[in-house]
Formats: C-alpha cells, sequence, structure tokens
C-alpha cells in the first residue's frame, strides 16, 4: 500500500491507481480547492473534511483519480492553504510529493479588490509581490494594495 | 557611497518602493548640485506631460525644471481632451505618445497607471500622482528639505500630525523614512489613523513610533513637524469635521511654548492647519519645500534622461 494510504489509516477510501492527493489542507479549504480545480473530473473524487492529524489540529484531504495537477493550480492552492502537500501517483505508487512554495511574485491568479487599481479598468494581468509567506501578505504590484490572506479573490 | 548619476539613466521613477537607501542617499547627493543650476543641458529633449486629473502645481513645477535646463514641454491637462475619452487604453496612449516625447510624467486617478504606463514603453516614465498611491517626487522633495534644514535622515523624531488615514504624501513619506533609523510620532483623531497595513509595514522593518490622538503631549522634543489638510469631505458628519479641524492648528504661540529647534512642513495647500503667523518662523520649511520641487524635478529629470551637468 502506498505510503500516502499508510500513514492516513482512517481514511477508509481505496488506493488510487493514478491520480493525486493533496493533503494537510488547512481544515475548512477543501471545497475551496475543489473550485480551483474545476468539476470535470472522470474519475472518482474523494473529499475528507475535519480529519484529525499529527500536524495540525484538524485538516482536510483530497484524493483525485486520474488527473495530476498543474503548476498554476499548485500556486492556486498554496495561496489558499499554505501547508498543502501533494502527492503524485501512478501505478499505486507515489512518484512525487511536495509542498509548493510561493513565488517572489503571483501572476494571473488573483484579482485586485480596489476598485481604483489600474487593473480593474485596463486588460492587464494581475501582479501581486510576496511581501511574507506565514501570515501571507501580499501587495498589487500596480496599485500597491497589501493584503492579508482572508481577502485574497482567486481569479 | 560616491555619486553615480548614470545608475538612473533609463529609469522610471513610479514608486519609492523601487528604491534603496543608498539609491536615495545618492539622489539626493546629486540633487544638491541642482540648486540654481541653470544650464541647457536637456535642450533638445521633450517631456510628454499626460494629466489625466489636473494638478496646477505638480505640473508647473516640472514644466519648470524642464523648461530651466533647455528642454521643453507639450502633452495635455485634463482627460477629457486626450484620445482615453474616445475610449483608447491608456497602454496604446502611451505606446503613441513615446513618439513624441524622451521622457512620460503621468498624472490619473487610477492607482497602478503609472506602473502600466513604464511598462508600455521604453522611455522613463515619472509618476506625478497615481490616484491614493504614489507621488514620488513629493516624497523626494520632502526628504531633500528635510536633509537641508536637520542635516540628517537618521535620528530625528519627526511627528505626522493630521489626516493619516487618506493622504498619500504621508503615507509614501513614512514608508521611506523606513530605509532610515528615526522616531515616528503619529498623530491623528482616531477615525483618520493610519491604515493597519502601514502599521503592520512600521513592525515588519523595525521602526520606532508611537500612535497618539493629542500632539502636544508628545510635541516637547520632536525635530520635525510634518502637518497635513483634514479634508471635510473625510467626514460624513460635518459636527464631527467642526471637532477635529482645528484640533491640531499651530501658531506661532503653540511652536513658542513646545520650544527648542523645529522644523515645520507642509505639502501644500494648506487651509488653517499652520497659521499664517509661522511664516517668517526661521523652522517653517513648507515654502522651502515648494521651491525644492524645482530642484528635485531638476535633478529627476537630468538624471532619467542621462543628461549630464556641465
Amino acid at each position: 500500500m502506498p505510503d500516502h494510504q499508510t500513514t492516513e489509516p482512517s481514511i477508509k477510501v481505496s488506493a488510487l491507481r493514478e491520480g493525486t492527493v493533496i493533503d494537510h489542507l488547512v481544515k475548512g479549504t477543501a471545497l475551496k480547492v475543489l473550485s480551483v480545480l474545476g468539476i470535470k473530473f472522470d474519475g472518482a473524487v474523494t473529499i475528507g473534511l475535519n480529519l484529525e492529524s499529527g500536524k495540525f489540529p484538524l485538516k482536510d484531504i483530497i484524493k483525485i483519480e486520474r488527473r495530476e495537477v498543474t503548476p498554476e493550480e499548485v500556486s492556486k492552492i498554496a495561496l489558499i492553504s499554505p501547508s498543502a502537500t501533494f502527492s503524485i501517483i501512478r501505478e499505486f505508487q507515489v512518484v512525487e510529493k511536495f509542498t509548493p512554495t510561493l513565488p517572489k511574485m503571483i501572476e494571473g491568479l488573483i484579482r485586485c479588490p480596489n476598485p481604483s487599481c489600474i487593473t480593474s479598468d485596463e486588460r492587464v494581468r494581475t501582479k501581486f509581490v510576496v511581501l511574507r509567506s506565514d501570515p501571507l501578505r501580499i501587495l498589487c504590484h500596480y496599485c500597491e494594495r497589501p493584503q492579508r490572506k482572508e481577502e485574497i479573490e482567486l481569479l | 557611497m560616491a555619486v553615480q548619476p548614470l545608475s538612473f539613466v533609463g529609469r522610471d521613477l513610479v514608486s519609492m518602493r523601487d528604491f534603496n537607501r543608498e539609491e536615495l542617499i545618492a539622489f539626493l547627493d546629486e540633487a544638491e548640485h541642482f540648486e540654481g543650476y541653470e544650464e541647457p543641458i536637456l535642450k533638445g529633449r521633450i517631456l510628454g506631460t499626460l494629466f489625466f486629473e489636473p494638478s496646477t502645481r505638480t505640473h508647473l513645477s516640472f514644466s519648470s525644471a524642464m523648461q530651466r535646463l533647455g528642454g521643453t514641454d507639450l502633452g495635455f491637462a485634463d482627460a477629457k481632451v486626450s484620445s482615453t475619452a474616445k475610449g483608447e487604453s491608456l497602454a496604446d496612449t502611451i505606446r503613441v505618445v513615446e513618439n513624441y516625447c524622451d521622457l512620460i510624467l503621468i498624472r490619473h486617478w487610477m492607482e497602478g497607471a503609472a506602473r502600466l504606463a513604464a511598462e508600455s514603453t521604453e522611455i522613463p516614465v515619472i509618476n506625478a500622482g497615481d490616484g491614493t498611491n504614489q507621488h514620488p517626487t513629493q516624497t523626494l522633495l520632502d526628504l531633500y528639505t528635510m536633509r537641508k534644514r536637520r542635516g540628517r535622515l537618521d535620528n530625528l523624531k519627526i511627528a505626522f500630525i493630521g489626516d493619516l488615514k487618506y493622504s498619500r504624501t504621508v503615507h509614501s513619506l513614512i514608508e521611506t523614512l523606513t530605509h532610515f533609523d528615526n522616531e515616528l510620532f503619529l498623530v491623528s483623531p482616531s477615525s483618520l489613523r493610519i491604515p493597519p497595513a502601514f502599521i503592520e509595514e512600521l513592525d515588519d522593518r523595525g521602526t520606532v513610533y508611537t500612535e497618539d490622538e493629542e500632539f502636544f503631549s508628545i510635541a516637547s522634543d520632536v525635530d520635525v513637524i510634518y502637518t497635513t489638510r483634514i479634508q471635510q469631505e473625510r467626514f460624513p458628519d460635518p459636527v464631527e469635521y467642526e471637532k477635529v479641524k482645528n484640533a491640531y492648528r499651530i501658531d506661532r504661540a503653540a511652536i513658542e511654548r513646545i520650544g527648542g529647534d523645529l522644523t515645520l512642513m507642509h505639502p501644500l495647500p494648506r487651509l488653517n492647519e499652520i497659521s499664517t503667523d509661522l511664516d517668517g518662523y526661521p523652522g517653517s520649511a513648507y515654502f522651502d519645500q515648494a521651491r525644492n520641487g524645482v530642484t528635485v524635478r531638476k535633478a529627476v529629470l537630468s538624471l532619467l534622461l542621462g543628461a549630464h551637468r556641465a
């Protein structure tokens, strides 16, 4: 049985042959993460909410069959839940496991909430400078309005 | 650090966030050489002035600086006469205007407009104010005036008084002063306190500061007082405005009560924050700021265009 299954004995789901496990999501963020990924999956999707974990008081987890995440999706999920870990599964084996790191500049993922920001008026790809990762604080590259994690609105 | 004016050639002046301490000092050192300097080192150079929002003072000051160094300027002072009134994007306007000039000066009501303009052209762009965000040459002339009056930009006690919530001038100056080692006093009515994001930034940078509603309780040992206008339109309730409008009024009697060697600054225009009986007071620096604005802008134009002083 793959590692990610043995470390989570409380989740009673079958092992993935192909797909992605997104683990250690901050409690309450799984549905938002799912909306980032879209819902047009062919394979099965398993969602665990408020699970006990040694690392966090409670966590969420998502297992997606026959679907690997794109770098852009990883960046978006890292914004929602910086603690998330990703395991890519092929033929029941974890072929890759990683925790995303936020880039210095986040491009094209977030909407600037400032109605006076030029990005709300002109066709321009949004850019945000990461000032601090924990707790997350970002700054609009254009209007320079800072945002906290809870204020972030994904595109 | 040795002055290296060439390091500014071709750069944009969009935000004070783009400059570190060494660059700021190098710039201020270079600007000193432009006091009274009027050689035609910008002869044949054209400044494009795109004022999507009116600003007589900044516009005139830049125009004066350009012309005193032999250059010329062209542009518009009202968005109604620009192509954006016909629906043209800002990026397209910039790509067209860059053919007419060597440097673009832009004022726009939208925040981030100058950054977008700078990304849309190869020629240097100067931000003359983008909404409530940045007005970097105002900050540079404030720093220049402060250093000239006090002889240094470190180890000062600086009080900011008035509207600390909406004042772009104050936000930019406070942020830039985090490059230096000073103690700040932030004095405002509770409804016009400095936004939490700026407080977080001061904390992150380790800047020492005190917030207060009462000025005279902390005034005794400050070196610089920087006051700003409290605008009536910020108060939905006129009674609230009446309560605070004179709370921070400074006159000669108040200054004499505080005593010491004070520098009094204000970005102008003033209403009644500073009494006219202080206009002859040796510490009053607010008209100096306006004069230094031309000096600083002459330096900015020359450095970005790579013009050498003769």
